[in-house]
């Protein structure tokens, strides 16, 4: 049905919310990639044939209740430790760790029995949560941009607009001129989510005041950052938002044409995309004459081929032209000459995905989150060492302390925080001293760290900083395209060091000449990926220098994580001189004779371990 | 893999994303998608057809990491090596894969071309590190034996019966 007027839209908003609330009766699977992985789709086939009336043909009065329930699939509400899960409404309960057998259970107990599966609820120590929102994981958190992922369906254009859907770009289309979108978004101070926190309304007016025959909108949603997911969960649960914000950005800005950048390794966003919009073009909602107006816009999406550094404005138009990914030098910003030379707004999809609120609710509303300077809120991705991993949404100037100890319920197996990497390979990291700052665009930056696209991964006592610092080290090197020789090569001889150090073959002047190089490295590269390359190595040079020097001087890696660090030793006590140890030793590096005490050789030893397995009295172990 | 039918496929594939250099990206991959990698004849040809020297798809070939010039296995194996699953350990699954698999170091395809080993950089399901895709299915929290049980599935012929 094509729509061709904003009154159609409100007509369809009407019938489509009515059908919505109808509902009554409803099971929701979550099908987010985490849910998917545990078997989500199996779950969703069971009970879709439990629910056909074959399934439960012995059960006639179970038939009966059936048939008013509905089955839906839904995006990610977040919570994807506690995985797959499947919430039933009305009564908001939340079933976790759902298996394929437990489905039937599921129906027969909620829907007949009006009772609930209590072995499906979730458990945190000795408390049962049966409410979704009774969790903790929800209490702090201040979902406006996930507000619907995990209600709608993210491949229904029905139900997002039953939930208010494109009712903003409607209104942005009758009431307002290209002008005053773009001061709306100027007035909210909507920062640029994919880390680089530039604001988006100011971007827009200066795509708006050039003249050109033609001109872009692309979304940003190349995350490439490992650890980071928010923006995959925003592309796979509520796509139309992310097209909304993008028809709004063009309506702005006079662009005829957008482009979503998605990563190859997010098959299911780029599906859910490409469906929703096929959907938004037979609701008349892209295309030519966009309800009814002189609006014409319409979107593509381009897949990545594997290029972390695509994620970088100008290597992402590189890419989307069709060439190499490199980062170009810019004599002119993008919004003057960004795609084919043209004035272009690039943003990501987090920031895309917040327009409809601003424009629906105001300005005024949308500051009333968040901080002064860094309004609205911000989603995190939380991975790491805590008990609660998944995707959150808090408003920004959020403490890392509510975080990480409130929502994501601390820290595993009751262990110490030690830090939080926090921005990917390009970010910094953050300790017990900043557990307590509010965390937004400015702060972060001021202490060496970076929102970046919002990546968190949060770090025990027993994790090597070190090794840590070499992973990222070893991200950026892989993927530096290699055009500017301070990141080609600085990355490379960073790298190296780092190798050096985890493997105990550094000195303290390899140390001056890593510091040295980060600097170099940092003021001399050409794109974002070369200029932050070394925060990891910086950040956590600031605040664990005296690990660095135990695995440089010491030799020791008092996280027991760096193998070429680990010592095994025999333990005089209690060996009993058997000899079996030095008999399965691949190096000949247990010294000593039988029925006395023996020794290992720290020469030879290649840590191997077999000694320490093969040992009937538990004399061998690693310090 | 014969001359005529190698053309007549790669037209199909530009036909379908339009003969233009923006494509070329698309078009790569819908090359890849049918033969696995992608073979220098046909690239040759795409070269001539869209009228683009053949270094310079060349060039755009080698730059992305998803590109292979090599024949790919039948099966293929990525193991994610993400942040998250970096500190929950995938390293020892690489490792674990690899002795399975006798691949030795710079090699990542079986010489019988059945199975090929990736490490990539995150597959976004963080929550379940470490996790492994194989031919786009993600495995949650697999351990180095978990993983070798897949691959004897893969040789013994009954991977995906069951699962």
């Amino acid at each position: 049905m094509r729509m061709t007027s904003s009154k159609d839209l409100y007509e369809a908003y009407e019938k489509f919310k009515v059908d919505f609330e109808r509902e009554g009766k409803k099971i929701i699977v979550c099908a987010g990639t985490g849910c998917v992985a545990g078997g989500a789709l199996d779950i969703y086939e069971e009970f879709q044939r439990l629910l056909e009336k074959d399934g439960l043909k012995d059960q006639v009065e179970l038939i009966k209740e059936t048939e008013e329930i509905s089955l839906k699939k839904s995006g990610c509400p977040g919570l994807c430790e506690a995985g797959p899960l499947v919430r039933v409404e009305p009564g908001d309960i939340l079933y976790t760790k759902v298996k394929v057998e437990d489905c039937k259970d599921i129906i027969q107990e909620t829907f007949v029995e009006d009772r609930a599966v209590d072995r499906l609820f979730l458990r945190i120590d000795d408390e049962v949560y049966p409410y979704q929102h009774s969790i903790p994981f929800y209490i702090n958190q201040s979902r406006l941009v996930l507000e619907d992922c995990g209600e709608v369906d993210p491949e229904s254009i029905q139900d997002y607009i039953a939930r208010g859907g494109y009712l903003a770009l409607a209104k942005a289309l009758e009431e307002m001129t290209p002008q005053e979108v773009c001061d709306e978004i100027v007035k909210a101070k909507l920062r640029g989510r994919g880390g680089g926190g530039f604001p988006a309304g100011v971007k827009w007016s200066q795509v708006l005041s050039y003249e050109s025959d033609m001109k872009y909108i692309i979304c940003n949603g190349d995350e490439g950052d490992p650890g980071a997911f928010m923006d995959m969960c925003i592309m796979e649960g509520l796509p139309h938002s992310i097209i909304e914000g993008m028809i709004i950005a063009a309506y702005a800005t006079k662009a005829k044409e957008g482009y979503i950048y998605v990563r190859a390794e997010y098959p299911m966003a780029v599906k859910r995309l490409a469906r929703a919009i096929q959907q938004a073009r037979q609701y008349g909602l892209l295309g030519p004459n966009i309800l009814g107006t002189d609006l014409s816009f319409d979107i593509h999406i381009n897949q990545g081929a594997g290029a972390f550094v695509c994620g970088e404005g100008s290597a992402l138009i590189a890419s989307i032209e069709g060439e190499r990914g490199m980062p170009r030098v810019k004599a002119k910003r993008t919004v003057e000459e960004g795609l084919w030379k043209k004035p272009t707004v690039l943003n990501n999809v987090e920031t895309f995905a917040n327009v409809r609120n601003i424009i629906l609710k105001g300005a005024n509303w949308f500051k009333s989150y968040g901080t002064e300077d860094s309004p609205g809120t911000k989603a995190f991705s939380v991975t790491g060492n805590v008990n609660n991993t998944g995707i959150i949404e808090v408003a920004m100037g959020t403490t890392l302390r509510e975080i990480i100890y409130d929502t994501c319920g601390g820290i595993m197996d009751g262990k110490k925080f030690k830090a939080v990497q926090i921005g990917g390979p390009s970010g910094g990291c953050l300790t017990e001293e900043h557990l307590d700052m509010p965390l937004d665009f400015d702060s972060l930056t001021e202490v060496g760290a970076m929102i970046g696209s919002g990546g968190m991964v949060v770090m025990d006592q027993d994790t090597c900083i070190v090794e840590v610092a070499r992973f990222f080290m070893n991200f950026t090197q892989n993927e530096s395209c290699g055009k500017c020789v301070p990141c080609r090569e600085g990355t490379k001889r960073m790298l190296e060091i780092m190798e050096k150090i985890v493997a105990g073959k550094a000195t303290m002047e390899d140390l001056e000449v890593l510091e040295e190089l980060a600097y170099t490295v940092t003021e001399t590269s050409l794109c974002g990926l070369g200029k932050t390359a070394a925060n990891p190595v910086l950040s956590t040079l600031k605040y664990f220098r005296d690990e660095y020097i135990q695995h440089i001087v010491d030799k020791k890696c008092h996280a027991k994580v760096c193998e070429a660090l680990k010592t095994i030793r025999i333990i005089p006590d209690l060996c009993k001189g058997c000899s079996k140890c030095a008999r399965i030793c691949p190096a000949d590096a247990i010294i000593g004779k039988v029925r006395e005490v023996y020794r290992i050789d720290e020469e030879k030893c290649i840590k191997c371990g077999a000694c320490i397995e093969s040992c009937a009295f538990a004399a061998i172990e690693e310090v | 893999m014969q001359a005529s039918e190698m053309m007549a496929r790669v037209d199909a594939i530009v036909e379908e994303h339009g003969n233009q250099q923006s494509s070329i990206i698309s078009i790569l991959q819908g090359i890849q998608k049918e033969y696995r990698y992608l073979p220098e004849e046909a690239l040759n040809y795409l070269a001539e057809k869209m009228d683009i020297s053949a270094s310079k798809i060349y060039g755009i070939a080698t730059f992305y990491e998803n590109f292979s010039l090599e024949p790919k296995g039948k099966h293929i194996i990525k193991i994610c090596d993400g942040t998250a699953c970096h500190i929950r350990k995938s390293q020892p699954i690489l490792d674990a894969l690899r002795k399975e698999l006798n691949l030795p170091e710079g090699r990542i395809t079986t010489d019988d071309l059945l199975i090929t080993v990736e490490m990539v950089s995150c597959l976004g399901a963080c929550s379940l590190a470490p996790v492994v895709n194989v031919d786009g299915v993600v495995y949650a929290k697999m351990t180095p034996n978990k993983t070798q049980e897949l691959v004897r599935k893969i040789k013994e012929g009954t991977f995906g019966e069951d699962d």
